[in-house]
């Protein structure tokens, strides 16, 4: 995975509340068997009519937004299926940050194994960063997003924000471990399957 | 202090523990099925990786396998390429899988009870968040993304930041326990904490309104936990729980010495502190339906469809967002839920598709038709469930009324199949997400238990279960 280093874009509001999972990436899009290629289906219902001629009056197709890394939506983000496409999808299209008041555990643990940041900021703040139309900067080292009159700051668990900066595959973490996973197994009673 | 089941459960699972980090959990049981699996496997093989334990990894395709004729080939390429993906996958790196043309297919979550693969006590994963239903038996029971699948296939262990004890207590009794299901408890529940309710924490059902009910229908409650952005939800297992697992093909041969040592531990002691609670008092309420595009959108069958005012309670976000449900869902507020009228009914989905909700569907429907508007299809959760039925003879009362009668799988709760809605049409299901599009592309959700589907699909309209003859 790749380092995350600080974002400076637009934000692009997507002012809704419990966008699931099924909007970020619709089923019909899941049967891909890699992890790429999947931006150009984001929030696919939303962004097309039936014809697949896009909707102008949805905030992905007003060109102002166009190369904005930074995602601000409304409370529950990424709610229903675990489906880590939605993740993909957002970070091929070019998010890199999503900002809401509250995300689902599924989608926010899903977001930190891509390298993507989801900020959790109280309400009136995410409301102040919907009408925000300049540039802002995420700086994860220091959790502080300065926008062009404000500098706020955020909370990021100190262990998935050196993930991030560091770039960490979790899993060659997890193999430090071996000794205490192997010690686990031969306490364990619980039967194998077979 | 006391603990409580999931905290006993945790901690027991413990590999790696330390101050401001998430905690390495064991995994017992790991499921894996062919849309969430394949990038995990890939990645796998980048990095010379194997599976850790086969042993206790098993694999079925239910996501997007067909449920018409299964000795004719997919039509679909792409569905195909996963389904092959996975039986490479399974062959590569040593993993039970059991396939479409296996006796034991069906959808992950209804057959790893059925086999006798999910157990009290333990911790079980898979890339699908409805992996809660496990949680039934008294299992921790995690939906997980792709690269967590990844992880647990290479390690068998999971990073996790502890959730919190919720403790949701469904107290008093039905009058008509067949009218008023399990699938009526859970959306009540849903529609009064909100689809962020659980976020974080993991749900203990507990009370007389909980063990009162059968195992099938205490998956029912589980399934749905993630439907209020619960991490999982789970009930401590009883005679019941042990009963239902005993004699299955898979339970292990130790199993009455594993009943013995869980008896008296997996439960939660008297004085143990959840940090959340809510109550449900059951004697009254009445059969629920969804009106708008999220589970917590859901009202009494005998009510009407409220306004947005009425049912964001004056948070502003959540008017716009009752406002936009009302704008896909093509419905008025004030309409009587009675008078919605239904085009299409699926009997389905890991909530709502084994032998007890068909038995109790097929009551409403024997000797009857549905409407001449309706298209109604059951879909069986599992092949096992499909023979069993079969045998009890009510394939013959579904085909009699003019429903389809299908081979197992996930079908159209999601629709990743070719078991999908027409943009427009309004489908009543027994599924668990009434989603925009969930069904298919601009279809209509409305969540409701298996005989108010049944009923529905009889009068082409919703109507009240309570009024029917259903013992």
């Amino acid at each position: 995975m790749e380092s995350f280093k600080k974002v400076t874009s637009i934000v692009t509001p997507l002012d809704k509340v419990n966008v699931d999972t099924d909007q970020i990436i619709p089923k019909q899009f899941l049967k891909l068997v890699q992890k790429s290629g999947f931006g150009k289906f984001l929030f696919f219902n939303w962004r097309y009519d039936e014809q697949e001629n896009e909707k102008s009056d949805f905030v992905l197709n007003n060109p102002n937004y166009k190369n904005s890394q930074i995602l601000v939506a409304g409370d529950n983000f990424g709610c229903g299926s675990s489906r880590e496409h939605a993740v993909w999808a957002l970070l091929d299209y070019g998010f890199s940050v999503i900002i809401a008041p509250s995300f689902a555990d599924i989608f926010f643990s899903n977001c930190f194994k891509n390298g993507v940041l989801p900020i959790t900021l109280d309400q009136k703040l995410v409301e102040k960063l919907l009408q925000e139309t300049g540039v802002i900067e995420v700086d994860l080292e220091n959790q502080i997003i300065k926008t062009p009159s404000d500098e706020i700051s955020f909370e990021i668990d100190s262990y998935q924000k050196k993930i991030l900066l560091e770039g960490l595959d979790d899993i060659s973490l997890t193999f430090q471990y071996e000794d205490k996973i192997l010690e686990f197994e031969k306490q364990s009673k619980v039967p194998s399957v077979l | 202090m006391g603990k409580t089941l999931f905290e006993k459960i945790w901690e027991s699972h413990i590999v790696v523990e330390k101050q401001n980090n998430p905690t390495l959990i064991y995994i017992d049981r790991h499921l894996v099925h062919e849309v969430t699996s394949p990038q995990a496997f890939d990645g796998l093989r980048q990095n010379n990786r194997k599976v850790r334990r086969p042993d206790l990894t098993i694999a079925t395709m239910d996501h997007n396998v067909p449920t018409t004729d299964r000795s004719l080939p997919i039509l679909d390429q792409t569905s195909s390429v996963q389904i092959k993906t996975l039986e490479k996958n399974c062959k590569d790196f040593g993993i039970k899988l059991f396939d479409i043309n296996s006796p034991n297919q069906g959808i992950v979550h209804v057959i790893g009870p059925q086999l006798g693969i999910t157990l009290p006590g333990t911790t079980i994963v898979c890339g699908d968040s409805h992996t809660s239903t496990h949680g039934a038996f008294g299992a921790l029971a995690l939906g997980i993304g792709t690269s967590d699948v990844e992880h647990v296939l290479a390690s068998q262990t999971m990073w996790l930041e502890k959730p919190k004890p919720f403790e949701i207590r469904v107290e008093g009794k039905r009058k008509n326990p067949h009218a008023v299901t399990a699938k009526d408890i859970v959306l009540s529940i849903i529609k009064n904490i909100g689809t962020s309710g659980g976020t974080g924490t993991v749900i203990e059902y507990r009370g007389e309104g909980i063990t009162d009910l059968s195992m099938e229908q205490r998956m029912t409650i589980c399934n749905m936990s993630i439907e209020a952005g619960a991490r999982a939800g789970l009930i401590a297992p009883d005679e019941k729980t042990f009963d239902y697992l005993r004699n299955r093909e898979y339970t292990p041969k130790n199993y009455e010495s594993l009943v013995d040592s869980w008896k008296d531990h997996l439960k939660t002691d008297s004085d143990a502190k959840f940090e959340k609670e809510f109550i449900l008092h059951i004697d009254d309420i009445a059969p629920q339906v969804s009106w708008g595009t999220n589970p917590g959108m859901t009202c009494d069958v005998t009510d009407s469809v409220p306004s947005p005012d009425e049912f964001s309670n004056g948070d502003p976000n959540q008017k716009r967002g009752a406002e936009k449900a009302l704008d896909y869902m093509a419905l008025a507020p004030g309409t009587l839920i009675e008078d919605i009228k239904i085009d299409r009914v699926f009997i389905g989905s890991c909530t709502n598709a084994r032998l007890e909700d068909l038995i109790e569907a097929s009551k409403v429907i024997k000797g009857q038709k549905i409407s001449p508007y309706v298209k109604a299809m059951v879909v069986p959760g599992s092949q096992m469930v499909k023979k069993q039925a079969e045998e009890m003879g009510l394939d013959k009362i579904f085909i009699d009324a003019n429903f389809e009668w299908r081979e197992a799988g996930c079908s159209m709760c999601l629709g990743m199949n070719p078991d999908i809605l027409s943009p427009g049409e309004r489908c009543a299901s027994t599924s668990n997400r009434n989603f925009e599009g969930r069904q298919g592309t601009g279809g209509r959700t409305h969540l409701v238990s298996p005989v108010m589907a049944a009923a529905a699909a009889i009068h082409g309209h919703f109507v009240d279960v309570r009024k029917m003859d259903l013992s």
